[in-house]
């Protein structure tokens, strides 16, 4: 690893080890007034919310998708709309969607032509497909095995309608990841790396790059352990154990997990945060091997399109992807997509016989 | 007037369409940026080649150990010179925002000045962790970057293995589910451990997240070592008007399709007025002029379902406080493991009780540090030593709300048994 130190200033300013800010100054003046005092809300129409406090306020909010990885001109323009058309305060949600509030709803109408007018879709509210959670990938990070910002922009292209409808049963909540690690997290439906082939170690270069025995701890399976290749002391793999999982990557770049072609992208649905219902869930694989096709992923948009069709259409309103699955079943599910259940998605995981059918409960 | 913008045949594929396009913003910084052309020349080889180019390092401030995310390019010629020479370094400062992610417009421009004038002039609206990412800088340029942006009132996240950024719920700010005040126990916890934030030196990362209610929608339960969710212990509220309302819109048959069978325990039915009950747990309501709602709420898990559904005709109960979970994580190594219940409920409405939060954090987080292997999160320590052990080492009583059942095996030494049915007779016998 290269190791370079920022040039310090000549004073060496000391920091100031603030923390998190308060958000006070930043809450539009109805939010500060009815902080913790808000009755109800409603949703007068896709990417509008309209909330009433105990003291009879009204605010309104729009909410508008981003690419998240903004340049500065974007940023402005966003505030410029923002201090044009709405109340000069903003926030974003967790999905990088931003939200203008105001106080009178004759401002919604233009505020929403404004922000269409500039290309930012409003929407995201309710039961849509909202914005992708969404990492680094080949943009940012070390590791990634795809890129983030571009699979998620081909995607939003495609759901682009659904984004600004609320016409899906329930919300749709969608994550992308570049590695098995999953920094976009559990959704509805994930779309993630999947290695297919055990790391290419280059043997000169990890005994000066690599703290070997937090590489073979790193290993979920034990597959790695120290050896002697060429002469050098290295890392060895056995390929009848490794699963591909990449995580002995991170700490020991020349175990090189990315692969152009055997990288393969892998389809994960029923992951759901809320306790709404049912209890949270973990999201499952149903389909792996798409291939990494860049710049925009077709094959991969084909099965998300193909999913979200097939629920939107079967589920009852208020059921999220793991709950309707829930009511149909496995089989039908994978009836209804036509996705192909493999012995690969039978989990061999630790805890995995919990994953397994221990009943006569089968539907026909 | 910046260089040459190379060719980019498939960057240039993701400037079509109706979703908003980082490409074209990239292209807009490269007018005079150099930096963002050679970002771009960069980018497009791992288009081209489906590899990532980017390796770590070590860059940071002065005075802190983390926070900076480093990258230097691998793209080099066969003299080993960059490549993409003004994208050579592109690191990242992972800055901590306001707790709901409020911003004025001032302090936005603010940011892209600061960014305009020291970086590529890329910033992302957040990381997965929570923070502001202002991504592409020079070695040079953090220091200077970080320090206009400290004085701005910002201070950086975290990075490693370390106290993470944190995120919390719009909340109280403008939700009325909101149990607790979000934001003032996201800033009390995550204030108390800036050292462990820019410090880097726990086992592993530690994350908190802030979620003013079961909807949970910083999605804390799969993704924080410590999640804290709003809830309440006394019965729901309700409001007759929006009720009424509610139903004069939606019927019956979305009362009980929609309501009524997703309830999760079957506590939440439907009656004909003169048949609701009324007691101590009951919250009921009237719909219209012959049916009515009726809840034990004994037997409500408060799931949120129904409030979500009849917002306002429903609402949380006054008792509020939160529902504190530990161990979430996702995949490496053992697993995606979720938060499991550590403290049923708390109190969340004074500083005092704040306090207590801060305190149960602290000591975790102690524990954390003392007992953790090398990488390993706090909820593969758990499963480790089991729940029990951490309970023990937290001085927290066990409680039946911790597990789904009881365990289903006998393989268990109980020769204390009658000991700690002792301790929970006197604890009892104490109250």
């Amino acid at each position: 690893m290269d190791q370079v130190v920022a040039e310090k200033p000549a004073a060496k300013r000391k920091p100031k080890e603030t923390g998190v800010p308060d958000n006070k100054k930043f809450l539009h003046p109805l939010m500060e007034k009815n902080y913790g005092n808000w009755k109800y809300h409603d949703r007068p129409r896709p990417g509008v919310l309209h909330h009433v406090a105990h003291s009879g306020d009204e605010i309104w909010t729009v909410r508008a998708g981003t690419q998240r990885q903004m340049d500065v001109h974007t940023i402005r323009k966003l505030c410029q709309i923002a201090d044009d058309y709405a109340e000069s305060r903003v926030r974003f949600t967790i999905r990088s969607n931003i939200e203008f509030m105001v106080s009178d709803e004759k401002k919604v109408a233009p505020l929403i032509a404004e922000l269409e007018k500039n290309g930012f879709p409003v929407g995201g509210t309710g039961n849509s497909v909202t914005m992708i959670a969404h990492t680094q990938g080949w943009l940012h990070c070390d590791i990634p095995g795809t890129d983030a910002s571009g699979v998620v922009k081909a995607l939003m292209d495609e759901l682009y309608d659904e984004f600004r409808r609320e016409e899906m049963p329930n919300r749709v909540h969608l994550s992308t990841s570049c590695c098995e690690i999953n920094c976009g997290g559990q959704a509805d439906l994930a779309i993630i790396v999947q290695h297919t082939k055990p790391p290419v170690i280059n043997h000169d270069l990890v005994a000066n790059v690599c703290e070997r025995p937090t590489v073979v701890a790193r290993c979920p399976v034990a597959a790695i352990r120290p050896a002697m290749v060429n002469g050098k002391p290295s890392l060895e793999i056995d390929e009848s154990k490794c699963m591909c999982c990449g995580a002995c990557y991170p700490p020991c770049p020349p175990m090189q997990i990315n692969d152009p072609e055997h990288s393969k992208l892998a389809i994960w649905v029923g992951g759901k945060n809320s306790n709404a219902r049912g209890k949270p869930t973990f999201m499952k694989m149903v389909a792996s091997g798409l291939p990494n096709n860049a710049p925009r992923w077709p094959e991969v948009a084909a099965v998300v399109k193909n999913i979200l069709g097939v629920y939107k259409e079967d589920a009852r309103p208020w059921e999220r992807l793991a709950d309707w699955i829930d009511r149909i079943g496995w089989p039908r599910f994978f009836e209804k997509t036509g996705l192909p259940f493999t012995k690969y998605l039978i989990d061999d995981w630790r805890g995995s016989r919990a994953n397994l059918n221990a009943s006569t409960h089968i539907r026909f | 007037m910046a260089k040459k913008l190379y060719d980019t045949p498939h960057l240039d594929q993701l400037e079509s369409g109706p979703w908003p396009s980082f490409v074209t913003g990239i292209k807009e910084l490269a007018k005079n940026n150099d930096m963002a052309v050679d970002l771009l020349g960069q980018l497009e080889a791992s288009y081209e080649t489906r590899k990532g180019y980017w390796k770590g390092g070590t860059v940071g401030v002065f005075g802190y150990g983390g926070g900076v995310i480093p990258r230097f390019t691998e793209l080099k010629d066969e003299n080993g010179e960059a490549k993409f020479k003004d994208a050579a370094e592109f690191h990242t400062l992972r800055v901590m925002p306001p707790p709901g992610m409020h911003y004025d417009t001032d302090v936005l421009r603010k940011f892209c000045d600061i960014w305009e004038k020291h970086g590529s002039g890329l910033i992302a609206f957040h990381g997965q962790s929570g923070d502001i990412m202002f991504q592409g800088a020079t070695t040079e340029n953090v220091q200077p970057a970080f320090d206009e942006i400290n004085e701005l009132g910002f201070d950086l996240g975290g990075a490693g293995p370390a106290v993470r950024t944190s995120m919390s719920c719009v909340g109280a700010a403008r939700c009325e589910q909101s149990c607790y005040d979000e934001a003032k126990a996201h800033r009390a916890i995550i204030n108390t451990f800036l050292d462990d934030i820019h410090r880097p030196s726990l086992p592993y990362k530690f994350k908190f997240k802030f979620s003013g209610c079961p909807n949970d929608c910083m999605n804390s339960v799969q993704r924080s070592d410590m999640a804290v969710i709003g809830t309440w212990r006394d019965n729901m509220r309700t409001d007759e008007a929006l009720a009424k309302k509610w139903f004069a819109k939606h019927g019956m048959d979305e009362l009980v399709n929609d309501v009524v069978a997703h309830c999760p325990t079957r506590t939440f039915q439907v009656k004909e007025l003169s048949k609701i009950k009324s007691g101590e747990h009951i919250t009921s309501v009237a719909v219209s002029d012959t049916h009515g709602i009726e809840i034990n709420n004994q037997d409500c898990v408060r799931c949120m379902h129904c409030i979500n559904v009849m917002t306002g005709a429903l609402a949380p109960g006054m008792d509020k406080g939160a529902t504190v979970l530990v161990g979430g994580k996702s995949h490496l190594k053992i697993g995606g493991l979720m938060g499991t219940v550590v403290i049923p409920f708390m109190k969340l409405d004074s500083d005092e009780a704040i306090e207590k939060l801060v305190d149960f954090a602290q000591r975790t987080i102690d524990f954390f540090a003392e007992n953790a292997l090398e990488h390993e999160r706090t909820g593969e320590m758990i499963e480790r030593i089991g729940l029990a052990n951490f309970l023990d080492a937290m001085e927290i009583d066990v409680d039946p709300s911790m597990v789904n059942s009881p365990r289903m095996n006998p393989y268990v030494r109980t020769d204390g048994w009658d000991e700690e049915v002792a301790k929970i007779n006197a604890k009892k016998q104490a109250a």
